[in-house]
């Protein structure tokens, strides 16, 4: 029987260690790996996108597709067009429209915004997502489990889960690295826009660019600002647009790095092992308790039985 | 021009040389080429010049290229359209810019004439003329089912373009086997690459082919002994590189989705898409929608409302049903459909809300009951289970006395 007590304490004493270790281990690299304010790095790759210059064709979809092997997303039209109402399993690349009577309307790309601190990278518990090679945030399939916690960290909405598959995969823009980026190529996208409405280039020259457009003609874009410069710590795919961004879908996010945030709580929780062994301590009181009680009715319940009792 | 004809001179002369004999003014000439400009593709050698001017320059100094036709399993439809060309017309190509050598359709002489023409032109051009093959060769049964001069057609190909600078398969039969080919191909009908993989063949697939891409190659091949780029099944690009649907006049109907559902419906009548009544243009590449036939307007298959059926391509004619609607691969969504900023999704009412909320409480009331009730059940039968010492036997109890309070 006292063996029996030594394997309960054994488990639990594995379990509380094993937790303490992981939080201990995680907090200290996650501190110095999620600043507030990233800075890019001077390589990091960028798409810049002006949608009063996007004519809505749809190029890019096609050339997404074709680059990626994605099928066509039909459902909705009776199996004749590429029609796909958001970003989903078939649909790395879209271009939505904003349409207000009497205001006008406006085009817009969407696609992984490749942030400097992406929330999915930091949300993903396995390390399959990860910021690769010129910032391009990729996915790893034989890492990753399916757990879709990167679907729920993004705040831009967009990893896609492939319910329809036995084998399911994460769906979403890799800024084409396997298939262009690493070829020296640029991503099919802004190869074959017509207009030059998404362009590629190194963060720092777009941004460059951005801002020279916005100080050419000052009244055509909203606020003067470039979105993706600073919000969420700053994304790689910046946006040029005419009207407010909340009304194309771009939310309005403040400057501080959604990574860094969970740092700050997990750095509280983990402050001294603090979460991990208050955790234990109350988990190992409920247990010592419910042993004493057990142990007292112990004596009564075998002369009952007349039976020796067996954990 | 045509009557000026003068008997056919035996020696490689050039146009203007030809011209000057025959008493055609420059003129003339000049207004043949600006004809050509016009009709002849785009992207092609002869056609970058600026002015008509500088075509009759260039061409004029050209040797007139012999070009022998040969004809083989074929319906003449190939002929019938070169016919039918008004700008520049038969009359002119044959005999002022190309020396058309034999043709068995539009020579004057048959039997024992033609043949000896035939033999005639092989041998004194031999290495410098253009062949031209229309119509599939039968290859079963040593290819008896089709002679020539009493030569099966295999022998007769093997002679004519064997010694040709280059080979101009014009027509699908002629390209890969075409009509007579499809199941079951009772002649085991090929096409000129499949029996002489390894010489200068141009393929110009269609039922018919455009002339004027004919023309166009003949006339880049004799100016400047090149030619056109060619795509994968050897057809030129300038005119095989895109798809009928890309450009089809049609197009608009299909993006706003109206769809021909029966042949001489309104929709018909109206001149919708013909995408629904089995038209192949998704999958066809060549220039019909761009450039029609016999230079009027709409003269080509859609345009007169009739689907494609994907005669320039080896893998759709005379292979897929006619009627067969043809999967579409990367079509953009018409320009009337876009994705809303943010997808509708459904709401979750308060009634389902309380409803679901009512029954999952129903379901844990009822778990918390029955636990209640097993946890009692032990008690009442361990009292009797303490008389025989026997272990199984409790068990078998169990069920029966237990649930009662």
């Amino acid at each position: 029987m006292s063996t029996a007590i030594d394997r309960r304490q054994a488990l639990l004493g594995m379990i509380g260690a094993g937790g303490t270790i992981a939080g201990a281990l995680a907090p200290s690299v996650a501190a110095e790996e999620h600043p507030a304010h990233p800075v890019a790095p001077p390589d990091a790759v960028s798409m810049l996108y002006d949608n009063t210059i996007c004519t809505g064709c749809r190029a890019c979809m096609m050339a997404c597709n074709d680059a990626n092997g994605l099928p066509s997303d039909t459902s909705l039209s009776q199996g004749l067009w590429d029609m796909p109402t958001d970003l989903n399993s078939k649909t790395k690349n879209i271009i939505k429209l904003y349409e207000e009577p009497g205001e006008g309307f406006a085009f817009v790309k969407r696609q992984c915004m490749h942030c400097l601190d992406p929330a999915c990278v930091t949300g993903c518990p396995f390390g399959a997502l990860k910021k690769n090679l010129w910032g391009a945030v990729t996915w790893d399939g034989s890492r990753c489990i399916g757990c879709r916690y990167c679907e729920v960290a993004c705040p831009f909405d967009v990893p896609k889960f492939q319910w329809d598959h036995w084998n399911p995969k994460i769906v979403k823009c890799e800024f084409c690295f396997d298939q262009r980026l690493k070829e020296n190529q640029q991503p099919a996208c802004t190869g074959v826009c017509p207009t030059g409405a998404v362009i590629f280039g190194k963060r720092v020259d777009l941004l460059a660019k951005a801002k020279a457009r916005i100080a050419a003609s000052p009244d055509k874009y909203f606020e003067k600002r470039v979105y993706g410069e600073h919000e969420a710590g700053g994304t790689q795919v910046l946006y040029l647009s005419s009207v407010a961004f909340e009304k194309i879908g771009l939310p309005n996010l403040g400057s501080t790095s959604l990574g860094h945030y969970a740092t700050k709580v997990t750095s509280v929780i983990y402050k001294w092992l603090s979460g991990p062994i208050i955790v234990a301590g109350i988990l190992g009181a409920l247990i010592k308790r419910n042993w004493n009680r057990h142990e007292a009715e112990r004596p009564e319940r075998e002369k009952q039985t007349g039976l020796p009792e067996q954990l | 021009m045509l009557s000026s004809l003068v008997t056919s001179p035996r020696v490689l002369e050039t146009i203007d040389e030809r011209l000057l004999r025959c008493g055609i003014s420059r003129r003339d000439f000049v207004k043949f080429c600006s004809s050509l400009m016009i009709a002849a593709p785009f992207g092609l050698a002869i056609t970058d010049k600026k002015t008509p001017e500088d075509v009759a320059q260039g061409l004029g100094k050209v040797i007139r290229p012999p070009v022998i036709w040969i004809a083989f399993q074929d319906c003449t439809g190939c002929t019938e359209t070169l016919l039918r060309t008004s700008h520049p017309d038969l009359g002119d190509l044959i005999l002022n810019v190309i020396s058309l050598e034999y043709h068995e359709t539009l020579m004057a002489g048959s039997g024992k004439q033609a043949e000896e023409a035939l033999t005639e032109a092989v041998a004194r051009y031999s290495g410098k003329y253009v062949c031209v093959v229309e119509g599939s060769i039968p290859t079963r049964d040593k290819g008896v089912y089709m002679k020539l001069a009493g030569r099966p057609a295999m022998d007769v190909l093997a002679d004519v373009a064997g010694k040709a600078a280059a080979i101009v398969a014009i027509g699908s039969c002629a390209s890969w086997g075409g009509i007579p080919s499809a199941d079951p191909a009772p002649t085991g009908a090929v096409g000129v690459v499949d029996l002489m993989p390894e010489k200068t063949i141009i393929n110009l697939p269609g039922c018919p082919p455009n002339p004027y891409t004919l023309l166009g190659v003949v006339l880049q091949f004799a100016e400047s002994g090149t030619l056109p780029e060619l795509d994968a099944e050897r057809r030129p690009k300038f005119a095989y590189d895109r798809d009928i649907h890309e450009h089809c006049p049609r197009r608009a109907h299909f993006d706003a989705g109206n769809f021909v559902k029966q042949f001489g419906d309104q929709g018909h009548r109206e001149g919708w898409c013909l995408y629904e009544m089995g038209c192949k243009g998704p999958d066809t590449h060549a220039g019909c929608s761009t450039r029609h036939f016999n230079e009027i307007p709409d003269v080509w298959p859609i345009g007169i409302g009739a689907p494609c059926i994907g005669c320039t391509e080896k893998s759709v004619a005379f292979r897929v049903p006619m009627f067969q609607v043809v999967q579409l691969h990367t079509v953009a969504a018409p320009p009337n459909t876009y994705a809303p900023i943010s997808s509708p999704q459904g709401t979750i009412s308060p009634l389902a809300t309380g409803l679901v909320g009512l029954a999952a409480g129903a379901l844990a009331g009822a778990g918390y009951v029955a636990s209640r009730q097993f946890s009692k059940a032990p008690r009442d039968e361990s009292v009797p289970g303490s008389g025989p010492p026997g272990g199984s036997s409790t068990h078998d109890q169990g069920p029966d006395t237990g649930p009662k309070p």
